[in-house]
This record gives structure tokens, C-alpha cells and sequence, in this order.
């Protein structure tokens, strides 16, 4: 089983994360579960959403304390929250910023990517939405998913320019880590 | 066809395949998708229905049981207030005897105002003469609406049914759900003939006045129809099992390794996927623990309950709802299966957790099965959090 848990704000699509890669997944023959928690309903409140995953249907329907992974869709709930609470001996965090981000000391095996999410969002979409350019940054990050799976998923789940836009942010993405990793 | 698929829209998916020729809702919250999803797919036309948008949840379940009573399949979603707020006709739909489909999405209830998950919504209304059914995953909220309308329709039966789900944790999940095709839907659910219908060419009146000569009986016979509908239940299931391939045995409770269990826990709900897993880590551990997953609140399955743990030691029932003032709601009705009886457990503790959204987590779980001891407590509640409950009077 893994578990990744998803730092944002209500309204910066989360949930739409969240579901990508639980479609992505699912396409590889997974099952995943895909569930938001919400603060206070309105817009820029502190939210999670997770995905828990295993090779059996998942039962399990607690929160996720204990992440292998951790999203942060924005940093500057860095400064209020402890995004990387629970966090995996082994895990692997990625967070979209920029490279002077000011980072918490981790421990030695956790892994920690920093990914211009919304610079690329911002050149591919025209809006600082980030969520393409981390699922393909979190798909080269983990190896739990394959790039061209997550093209699909994106391509079926926006259309026209939009559909472009975010299929070049998930390559952006994964490229942008993947050149990291060399 | 399997699909990745949230609770809500599932949900939307199975009840269009089902022809309701009416549905009502109150479009705000405590809502959810579900009606969102209906209303559209009855906008784009992929759905034959007249969807009635209306201001309060007093007028969607009123639209709805007029609906029913001029002979249509009708359907409404709600939670929480939305449904206390209905509450006097969810009295009168099961009082008129109208098969009316409605999905309660599980929430707590104000004050203070908490939008989050419980089961005390649902499981206030109780006594309303509906059927409860409580599903543990979006798989089971699915096929648990197909069986809803079957049995509120069958002839003998005649009552309205209510299936839960656990709001958020099933209604704003995702994951992987069969949804049934319309073929067999079809062939399960064929379309409603009423036996009485409101018919201007033929009229009739519905819900009039009994005097004390009368109301006793419509009562009783309500009462009779519930006690013998736990029969109706499992032949439901074998036809549902024929058709879709997916087995709920008698659709009163499911035994989860209660054979040689010395300590089990009894549940409601997506909570028994999370006491599963726990109760799969103790097994592997060699502790005999197990789970009674409780399907249908209403009827009450009470003889099946005696058999399913006369032998079991020690019982924990856990709660997502509670009755101020008195034992908590399901632990209530498990002591009293039990009452006079030769057998059953030595203790039957009571715990409630879970309200307003407080995570149940797998410790929640080991600690319910720490607290069953030899010493049969109640009223106790799990994952409270000591420093809020200090008391502080202002001067």
C-alpha cells in the first residue's frame, strides 16, 4: 500500500490531483482511493487531499498520517503547517516553488523536489495552476506511474487548449526531474 | 463497467438507470453531487425525468411524495439538517405507504454548526417507519439503491427506503466501482406499477384523517410488514446475486472471521473497512477478533444478531451517533437482542466515536478493542481530547 497526501489551499485543485492520479493508477490496474478533507468551506483555506493505493480494493478510511509521498501544492503553507509531518524514513516530498525555497532539515533517505510547478503552468496554461506539472514531476520523483499513462488521464480529463496546455505541463514536469535525478 | 469514479457520481449513474420519473432536491448544502449530476444528465436529456428544483428540503421530499403518489418512481438525496428539516413528511411518505428512494450522504447535526460525518442524521429518524440500509463502500451505496427500489416497490412491502452513506468519506471518495449496466438493471428493476395511484380519472384520497378507530392499525401494519420484510431482504439478495454476480448474503449483517472470535466489534458503515483491517492484523497475529458489520438498521435484524454472536465472549459496539441522555443508538438494540436469552456475551460494552468528522483511525480501532475488557463499560467515547474539556466559567 502508499499513501500520498496533497497540501493546498481550497480552490487550487487538489482534489482534481488528486483524482488524476487515481485515474492514472487505476489505469494501471491499481486500486486507489481518492479523498479530500476540508477545512472551512472557502477559498484559500488550508486543505488536504490524499490517495491510498494497494493492489486489493482499500478499506481503509482514515486520513493519512504516515505518507510515503507528500505534495505541496503551495509553499507558503510551509510557513504555518508541518507539511512533512509523518513523512516516510524513505519518502519523498515534492513541492512547488522556486529553487531558493527555504527548506526544513529532513532526514538522510527523504527525498525532496523542488518543481517550478507554476512557472510551467503559467508558460503552458496561461494560470499558475501547477497540478499537471507535479503529477508528471511526482511520476518521475517515485516511478509509481508512467508518463504516457498520465498523458491519457490528462488528455480525457481536459479538452482544447487546455488539453495541450496541461499535457505539456505533465512533461514538463517529469522532464524537469528527471534531468534533476542525472 | 468498472470505473474510478466518486461516491456522488456513482450514485447519479445508478439512480438514472433506475427510470425515476421524478426527482426533487434542495440544491445547497448539505448537499451533494449527486442531485448536481441528476440534474444535469435530465438538462442534456440523457435522463427522462422531471427534475424538481425546490427551496427547501420540506418541499423536495412534499415534490417527491406526491410523485410517488400518482404511481412514478421518485428519488431525493439530503443529510443532516436537509433532512430534519424534512422530517414531518419522511414521517407521512412511510405512513402513506409510497416506495420512495432517498439517499441520506451521512452528517453530523448542528449546533455547533459541523458539516463534517456522522450517522446521527439518519439514525434520528429511526422510528419514521423507512428502511436503513448502511453501506461500507461505494460499491455497496451503489447496488444497495438497486435493491432499495426493488424492495420498496415489492407488493408486500410498500415502504420507503433510505440508504446511507457515510458523507465525504464514501460520498466525496473515489475509487473503483462496478456500475451497472442498464440491461440488467432493466432486468432486476423492471418499471413501477402502483397498486394505488392519485388518477383523476379514477380518484382516490391518500393520507387522510384515522381516528383512534383507525390509526392503530396502519401502525401495526407497518410494524408486521418491517418484521417480515428481513426475509424479503435475502431473497432480494440471491436475485441480485443472480443478476449482477455480487453476493450480500441475507443484506441484514455481514460476518467478518467471527468463527472462533473472542472479541468483536459491532459497526455501521465505511468504519467496518478500517475495523478490517485491524481485525486482519490481529488475526495475523493470532488474536481472535472479528467484525459484525450491521447492514439493515431498519428492521432491525435481531435474531440474526443473536446467532451471528450468542458465542462471543466479549462485544464492542461503536457508535457514530449518539441518544443524549441514554445507552448509545446501535448498542441499544444489541443488548436488547441479548436481554432474557440463554446465551450471548459476558459483556457488551458500548463506545461512540467518529462524530462531526473526528477521524477513526486503525488506533481508534485498537483502542476500542483495549477498552473491551471483563469490565462492561457504556457511554464511553473514543479519541476524545482531554484539554477541551476543562470547564471555564466566565466571571
Amino acid at each position: 500500500m502508499k499513501e500520498i497526501r496533497i497540501h493546498a489551499r481550497a480552490g487550487q485543485g487538489a482534489i482534481t490531483t488528486a483524482a488524476l492520479l487515481g485515474f492514472s493508477y487505476f489505469n494501471e490496474g491499481k486500486y486507489p482511493y481518492a479523498f479530500p478533507n476540508f477545512g472551512a468551506a472557502r477559498m484559500g483555506a488550508p486543505m488536504n487531499a490524499f490517495v491510498r493505493v494497494d493492489s486489493d480494493p482499500v478499506r481503509l478510511r482514515s486520513q493519512i498520517y504516515e505518507p510515503d509521498y507528500v505534495i505541496i501544492v503551495d509553499p507558503t503553507l510551509l510557513r504555518g503547517y508541518n507539511c512533512f509531518s509523518g513523512l516516510k524514513e524513505d519518502g519523498v516530498a515534492i513541492i512547488n516553488g522556486k529553487e531558493d525555497l527555504e527548506l526544513p532539515k529532513l532526514k538522510a533517505k527523504q527525498g525532496v523536489f523542488v518543481v517550478p510547478a507554476n512557472e510551467i503552468a503559467l508558460r503552458n496554461i496561461g494560470r499558475p495552476l501547477g497540478n499537471t506539472a507535479l503529477i508528471g514531476a511526482f511520476a518521475a520523483a517515485t516511478g509509481e506511474l508512467k508518463l504516457e499513462n498520465l498523458v491519457e488521464v490528462v488528455k480525457k480529463r481536459f479538452s482544447g487548449k487546455a488539453q495541450e496546455g496541461n499535457i505539456q505541463a505533465v512533461k514538463e514536469g517529469f522532464e524537469f526531474v528527471k534531468k534533476g535525478l542525472k | 463497467m468498472k470505473e474510478f469514479i466518486e461516491g456522488s457520481h456513482a450514485i447519479a449513474e445508478v439512480i438514472k438507470s433506475c427510470r425515476p420519473g421524478v426527482i426533487s432536491a434542495y440544491p445547497i448544502t448539505p448537499q451533494t453531487h449527486i442531485v448536481e449530476d441528476l440534474a444535469q444528465m435530465v438538462a442534456d436529456g440523457d435522463l427522462k425525468s422531471q427534475f424538481v428544483n425546490v427551496e427547501s428540503e420540506h418541499s423536495a421530499a412534499s415534490v417527491v411524495l406526491g410523485g410517488s403518489a400518482t404511481g412514478v418512481r421518485v428519488y431525493t438525496a439530503t443529510s443532516s439538517q436537509g433532512l430534519f428539516y424534512m422530517q414531518e413528511v419522511v414521517f407521512n411518505i412511510a405512513g402513506m405507504r409510497l416506495p420512495v428512494i432517498m439517499t441520506c450522504a451521512n452528517r453530523a447535526i448542528s449546533a455547533p454548526i459541523n458539516i463534517w460525518n456522522d450517522q446521527q442524521d439518519s439514525i434520528s429518524l429511526r422510528d419514521s417507519g423507512w428502511f436503513q440500509l448502511y453501506a461500507e463502500n461505494n460499491q455497496e451505496a451503489v447496488d444497495f439503491h438497486l435493491i432499495a427500489y426493488r424492495l420498496a416497490e415489492d407488493k408486500r412491502v410498500m415502504l420507503p427506503v433510505m440508504v446511507c452513506m457515510d458523507g465525504f468519506i464514501l460520498t466525496h471518495g473515489m475509487e473503483t466501482v462496478d456500475i451497472p449496466e442498464q440491461e440488467k438493471v432493466s432486468k432486476f428493476l423492471p418499471d413501477y406499477k402502483p397498486l394505488y395511484k392519485l388518477d383523476p380519472a379514477e380518484p382516490i384520497s391518500m393520507g387522510l384523517l384515522a381516528d383512534p378507530d383507525y390509526y392503530m392499525e396502519t401502525r401495526f401494519a407497518i410494524q408486521e410488514t418491517m418484521r417480515k420484510s428481513v426475509g424479503y431482504l435475502s431473497e432480494i439478495s440471491r436475485e441480485f446475486n443472480d443478476v449482477f454476480g455480487r453476493d450480500y448474503k441475507d443484506l441484514l449483517v455481514e460476518e467478518y472471521k467471527l468463527e472462533d472470535a473472542e472479541k468483536v466489534i459491532v459497526a455501521m458503515g465505511s468504519v467496518c473497512g478500517t475495523i478490517k483491517e485491524v481485525v486482519d492484523e490481529q488475526r495475523a497475529k493470532g488474536k481472535k477478533v472479528g467484525l459484525l458489520k450491521i447492514i439493515s438498521y431498519r428492521p432491525f435484524p435481531y435474531a440474526r444478531i443473536y446467532e451471528a454472536l450468542k458465542d462471543v465472549p466479549k462485544v464492542a459496539v461503536l457508535d457514530k451517533a449518539v441518544s443524549l441522555g441514554a445507552y448509545a443508538p446501535v448498542a441499544v438494540e444489541i443488548k436488547s437482542a441479548f436481554y432474557g436469552k440463554k446465551k450471548g456475551p459476558k459483556v457488551i460494552s458500548s463506545f461512540v466515536g467518529g462524530l462531526g468528522g473526528r477521524d477513526i483511525t486503525m488506533e481508534t480501532i485498537y483502542e476500542v478493542f483495549r477498552r473491551l475488557s471483563a469490565k462492561e463499560v457504556n457511554f464511553d467515547f473514543v479519541d476524545l481530547k482531554p484539554e477541551l474539556l476543562k470547564e471555564e466559567y466566565g466571571e
